[in-house]
């Protein structure tokens, strides 16, 4: 057996399931531009919010790959949030992510508004995203929320995909 | 919050963008800026838009005009609201 760290991250006091998503503004990466864009001018129906480490990590690719084989941007408007730069985000989604918008927030002002921020060991003056989830309904009122506690860590994909199946019934 | 009247696709440090950046500030008009890509080929979204890939480029729902190149878009802007106050900035 090989002997390896799953490391804890430290409790976060995060955004949970019933409160009100923050409000933010930043640009926003589709395949072709990008542009300023609110949360609460794209959210008008059932919104999925997904956090994630830098573009390019592994846990980032096989987040995208987990949402892409699961068709979700299809069922309901998919965004994801990184602090990479609109020009990783368009690389990102010119690879995987179909039909998926991604906010670049390099400052991670907007991750630690939702409570997902990581320091990242070796990597100084580096704030990141945790892997996080945060589904909206058209309030902007979080249904489901998931906030990663290690590092690496990945989603419950089926429980998010059942929190969405309720609420798009 | 509605969205501002104008659109400009631009690029990065491009002068001649910052050019009609310029006179849209002068004029007091609204604006949202789509960045795009910096390889030319790139840009099919500025090509569907206004039928060139080149930027800067404009579009104005007020008036439903589509405009590159700095030059033509300057003296559209200006012409259209040289005189007409802080259009669109209310």
């Amino acid at each position: 057996m090989p002997e390896f760290d799953v490391v804890e991250l430290p409790e976060t006091d995060h955004v949970t399931a019933g409160g009100t998503a923050p409000e933010f503004t930043r640009p926003l990466v589709d395949e072709e531009f990008w542009e300023d864009r609110s949360l609460s001018e794209i959210v008008d129906g059932p919104t999925l919010l997904v956090f994630h480490p830098m573009d390019g990590a592994f846990q980032t690719t096989y987040v995208y790959n987990e949402i892409d084989d699961r068709g979700w941007s299809d069922r309901l408007p998919v965004y994801g949030v990184s602090i990479s730069s609109p020009y990783e985000h368009k690389d990102l989604l010119a690879e995987r992510g179909e039909g998926v918008k991604v906010f670049s927030d390099p400052s991670a002002e907007v991750i630690e508004s939702y409570g997902v921020a990581h320091d990242i060991d070796g990597m100084a003056g580096v704030t990141e995203a945790r892997p996080a989830v945060f589904l909206l309904d058209d309030d902007r009122v979080v249904r489901y929320a998931w906030v990663g506690s290690e590092h690496p860590s990945f989603p419950d994909y089926d429980a998010v995909e059942s929190a969405i199946d309720d609420l798009l019934e | 919050m509605t969205d501002p009247q104008i659109t400009l696709y631009r690029l990065q440090a491009c002068p001649y963008c910052e050019r009609v950046v310029r006179t849209l500030d002068r004029l007091g008009l609204e604006y949202r800026s789509r960045y795009v890509e910096p390889m030319h080929s790139d840009r099919n979204v500025v090509k569907r838009v206004s039928g060139a890939r080149s930027v800067p480029a404009i579009v104005d729902r007020e008036t439903g005009v589509t405009m590159s190149e700095s030059a033509n878009i300057v003296e559209y802007l200006e012409g259209t609201y040289e005189d007409a106050g802080a259009a669109g900035g209310a």
